[in-house]
């Protein structure tokens, strides 16, 4: 009982500014690794379709390496070990973006593999039947298909990604979840911070996750 | 106008083509037909290289199939086909399924394209249905967009592969209409089908296949009057007692 009558939501107005900073970060972060992730991971989706066999192997290769390590080990490696490589020193944000682009792609690749495969092999031979060449084909008659088919599935990715960003925390990326920490210890009020940066997280994967089901049940009736 | 000559192909230890050969000369409207699994679909595509084959050529118009410097697409713009299943691209409107390969294989003007399409649409009498998607349209109305989508790239001759076979009855003699219309204007013509009906009226030739096999290339006259095999005999009564 004590704990909600001792709940002070008074400091939460004064740090909406800073909290607004984190969750633009947050956003951006999920936005760019998405575009970035569903771009890349068509390429590798495509490569490990492709009869060229080396070029499978590789793509599959990174794919299940990258879906075998957890994802906060990819931050931090990547954190720490790119700037030992290069010699520059990388800002916890760019890091952020380049490894969660990267890491996403392989789940990415997947969901688009198998929207490749939902088309059927007819609709190729009808692309190239007019004369299409094979990026032709894929551009205009495959992909277009195969990401309507998968709209639900990648957007539901997208919700994971989005409440994976949290993670960055671990390197000091400035995310919603790390500003909540920081407007939490300014105020000395931890608890409120962190219950209110969940509510945000709840509010926006919930809206995201009606919008699949609403988009699914779309893509039922077009079917 | 098509010269197949000796082509077989294998999918694995399973031959589905042996040694077939047949000529079909500029304005001929050829019909194929044998069983379920005798490899006609498989040959029809061997005409436009949709399917590869290990041995023997075709050659199109002056072009070999299996020559390594042809650009197969190129080739293809310029031979139609028709599918059992339509095809069309259901992420498109009928107006997008008909001009699409002539703007981006053709290299036509958007302008120029829309009225080749809207005519041929006209042609086969579904004008008032461009704006519509495929899945909008019936089997039939499907399949006639389908055969104006190949009009649509002024191919030098049409392969059909069982164009009416998953047409509910009655909407098949709309299809067969159109490719009647098509063959009386002297467009070369290869098609697969067990419409008898469609092979009396306009085939020149008819083909039969069984087990990867040309067992019968006969005048239309001769295949209906007295096929020679008896496999073809069996075939055609089968099909004709329907
Ligand atoms: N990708 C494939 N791999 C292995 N076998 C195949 C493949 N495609 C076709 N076949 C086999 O090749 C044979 C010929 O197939 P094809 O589709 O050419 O026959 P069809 O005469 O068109 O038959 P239908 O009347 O059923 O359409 C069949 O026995 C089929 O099972
Ligand atoms: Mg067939």
């Amino acid at each position: 009982m004590s704990f909600f009558t001792e709940l002070d939501v008074s400091v939460i107005a004064p740090s909406l500014p800073f909290l607004w900073t984190g969750l633009k970060f947050t956003v951006t972060l999920t936005l760019i690794a998405m575009s970035g992730g569903i771009i890349l991971g068509t390429l590798l989706a495509l490569a490990r379709l492709s009869p060229f066999s080396p070029l499978a192997m590789a793509a599959s290769w990174y794919v299940n390496l990258m879906r075998s390590i957890p994802l906060l080990m990819v931050i931090l490696w990547f954190f720490l070990i790119i700037p030992l490589i290069t010699g520059y020193p990388m800002g916890a944000e760019t890091s952020a973006i380049i490894t969660f682009t990267a890491f996403e792609a392989a789940y990415y690749s997947e969901i688009m593999r198998a929207g490749i495969q939902s088309v059927s092999r007819g609709q190729v031979f009808a692309g190239q039947a007019i004369g299409m060449t094979y990026a032709q084909t894929m551009g205009h008659i495959v992909l277009p298909q195969a990401f309507r088919n998968m709209l639900p599935v990648l957007l539901t990715q997208t919700i994971i990604l989005f409440q994976d960003t949290s993670l960055v925390y671990a390197i000091g990326a400035k995310d919603l979840l790390k500003a909540a920490e920081i407007a939490g210890k300014n105020y000395n009020r931890p608890v409120e911070m962190y219950i209110f940066a969940a509510v945000i997280y709840f509010v926006i994967c919930f809206s995201l996750s009606r919008l699949v089901k609403h988009l699914q049940s779309r893509i039922a009736i077009i079917r | 106008m098509i010269e197949i000559n000796n082509i077989s192909k294998w999918y694995g230890q399973f031959q589905v083509l042996a040694d077939c050969s047949t000529r079909i000369a500029k304005g001929e409207v050829v019909v194929v037909c044998g069983p379920s699994g005798s490899g006609k679909s498989t040959l029809i595509k061997c005409v436009n290289g949709l399917e590869s084959f290990e041995q023997g050529d075709v050659i199109v118009d002056g072009t070999s199939v299996g020559s390594p410097t042809t650009i197969l697409s190129k080739l293809r713009s310029r031979v139609g086909m028709v599918f059992q299943h339509f095809e069309l691209f259901p992420h498109m409107s009928i107006t997008e399924n008909l001009t699409i390969g002539q703007i981006k294989v053709l290299g036509r003007s958007k302008d120029e394209a829309l009225q080749r399409g809207l005519k041929l649409l006209d042609r086969v009498g579904l004008r008032s249905q461009a704006e519509k998607f495929p899945g909008q349209l019936s089997g039939g109305q499907q399949q006639r967009v389908a055969i104006a989508r190949a009009l649509a790239m002024d191919p030098i001759c049409m392969l059909f592969d069982e164009p009416t076979s998953a047409l509910d009855p009655e909407m098949i003699n709309e299809v067969l209409d159109v490719m009647v219309e098509l063959a009386n204007e002297g467009m070369t013509m290869m098609v697969v089908t067990h419409e008898m009906g469609f092979a009396r009226k306009v085939a020149h030739r008819v083909i039969f296949m069984d087990h990867g096999r040309i067992v019968e290339d006969a005048t239309k006259d001769d295949f209906f009057g007295t096929p020679r095999s008896e496999r073809a005999q069996l075939f055609l009564s089968k099909i004709l007692s329907h």
